[in-house]
């Protein structure tokens, strides 16, 4: 199915305030950034999480370790659809003891969520798992919350969100999308 | 995804879900590296690994593979099967589809038979090795770890050296090679080839010494006496001697060449000892790849149809 853009509800500087602040958050939250690693959920929360550890050694001059999780072999949907890019995981450090803050580009039905935690689980035992999200578009299946969220942007469930990172689509953004021929 | 519901013949598969196969394995080998080697993705799925030849690594590797992607695998071998007491395969084929399996690996000594109960059940089946047919998933993880080791297949040369007429193994292996642009030059004296060698797609060599310089992979099957009718050579000692991997002939291929071998070795015979356990040897290689990649194949097998993923 064809989508259109319907509006532009974070532009490049919006995105860039929202991780400066969720970044504050998190050092806040924690007291620091020690014990603290993020993990990005392929595919673009791998851009949430470099750019919040980024923007933590600015802020505390530490340097938070990065992962990149694929949740494909966790989902609970294999069954009826599959991923078909499957990509690899990356954790180059243990979990062990630490802080693991999920990163994802956006919140839906917390089934992402979900299953990362449970792939997170089958690399060690973290001390605690939080979630920072660029963007909480409600519609949620399971009882899962955020920690720290970038703008919550209530949608309809017929309209998809789509984050852009300049890494990756050439410029940052988060746009609402809807099916071509909907909403005339 | 795969276009097939089963594979029975490498051929089941086109040349980029055979590279997808792949790049579904480089996950999947992730996984084999944790402390924790379990997935819950088949959670709830049945395979059952249907051996009705002998086997240790194949029937083994299955088994890991679907254990790991928490499949509940069950085995069945020729002596506790009631294929022993005269059931016809296609019998076999609707009792396991009346257990409601997901999944049957098939080893079978005759050709043919995998596709047989493929045709008779609504599981998805995967070939074991049939015969002196196919072994298509060995093909997969002869590609996947030449791939991983080289870090190319397309114009790669491969060596397959042996008992071309009697092995599975290069029925599978010489056309996937085929598929994904490299050249395979299959090697044997012409008691050891078919009949008509030109069908493989390949080209052929007599001479080990002459071809070896020219090869990336050096891919030596063993010598199947049980399935030879006679002795297809003067004697096993001069098959060592003209076609047998040594250490002064593996001094001889190219700079970063590897040894494969689909085992088990007869060493001394095909490989000489000091060879397979060297380091340009991948012969352990290719068993750790067989779990990923098969795992890889139960993935796409049974993963159903794909679309956009949730958030």
């Amino acid at each position: 199915m064809e989508h259109r853009t319907k509006a532009v509800v974070m532009d490049a500087e919006a995105v860039s305030r929202a991780l400066t602040r969720i970044a504050h958050e998190v050092v806040e939250a924690n007291k620091g950034a020690e014990r603290l690693a993020f993990v990005g959920i392929l595919t673009r929360g791998a851009h949430v999480a470099a750019r919040l550890a980024a923007r933590i050694r600015e802020i505390e001059g530490t340097d938070v370790p990065v992962g990149l999780l694929d949740i494909s072999f966790y989902r609970d949907d294999v069954g009826v659809r599959l991923n078909p890019e499957v990509h690899r995981t990356d954790i180059p450090f243990s979990v062990d003891g630490r802080t693991i803050v999920l990163c994802d580009d956006v919140l839906y039905t917390g089934r992402t969520i979900r299953a990362a935690m449970d792939a997170i689980m089958d690399y060690g035992r973290p001390d605690c798992i939080q979630l920072a999200v660029l963007v909480d578009r409600g519609h949620r299946e399971l009882p899962i919350r955020a920690d720290y969220v970038g703008k919550n942007v209530p949608t309809s469930a017929k309209e998809r969100v789509k984050a852009r990172f300049a890494e990756e689509d050439g410029a940052d953004a988060v746009d609402i999308l809807e099916a071509a021929g909907e909403g005339e | 995804m795969l276009s097939c519901r089963h594979v029975i013949d490498i051929e089941d598969l086109t040349p980029e879900e055979i590279v997808h196969v792949l790049d579904t394995a480089d996950a999947f080998a992730e996984v084999n590296e944790r402390q924790i080697k379990k997935l819950p993705t088949l959670r709830g799925r049945t395979v059952i690994n249907l051996f009705l030849e002998p086997s240790t690594r194949t029937r083994t590797s299955f088994e890991i593979a679907a254990k790991r992607l928490s499949a509940d695998a069950v085995n069945f071998s020729a002596s506790s099967s009631a294929t022993v007491k005269g059931e016809s395969l296609r019998d076999t084929a609707k009792t396991l589809s009346a257990m409601a399996c997901d999944l049957v690996v098939v080893r079978h000594k005759y050709a043919g038979a995998p596709r047989i109960l493929a045709e008779s059940m609504d599981s998805c089946v995967v070939n074991g090795g049939d015969g002196m047919h196919q072994h298509p998933t060995q093909a997969l993880l002869d590609l996947y770890t030449m791939r991983k080791a080289l870090g190319r297949l397309e114009g790669l040369t491969v060596g397959v050296v042996g008992d071309i007429s009697h092995s599975r193994v290069a029925g599978s292996l010489v056309p996937a090679l085929r598929m994904v642009g490299a050249t395979p030059v299959v090697v044997a004296p012409p008691t050891l080839l078919p009949s008509r060698p030109d069908v493989l797609g390949a080209e052929v060599a007599h001479d080990l010494d002459e071809v070896l310089p020219d090869l990336d992979v050096a891919y030596l099957l063993r010598v199947q006496m049980e399935r030879a009718e006679g002795m297809p050579f003067p004697s096993v000692r001069e098959y060592a001697r003209l076609y047998g991997m040594n250490r002064a002939r593996m001094d001889r291929l190219r700079d970063g060449a590897i040894v494969m071998h689909p085992g088990p070795m007869n060493r001394g015979v095909e490989i000489s000892a000091d060879v397979a356990d060297s380091d340009r040897s991948l012969v352990l290689g290719q068993v750790e790849s067989g779990v990923a990649v098969r795992m890889a194949i139960m993935y796409l097998l049974l993963g159903g149809e794909a679309s956009g993923a949730a958030a």
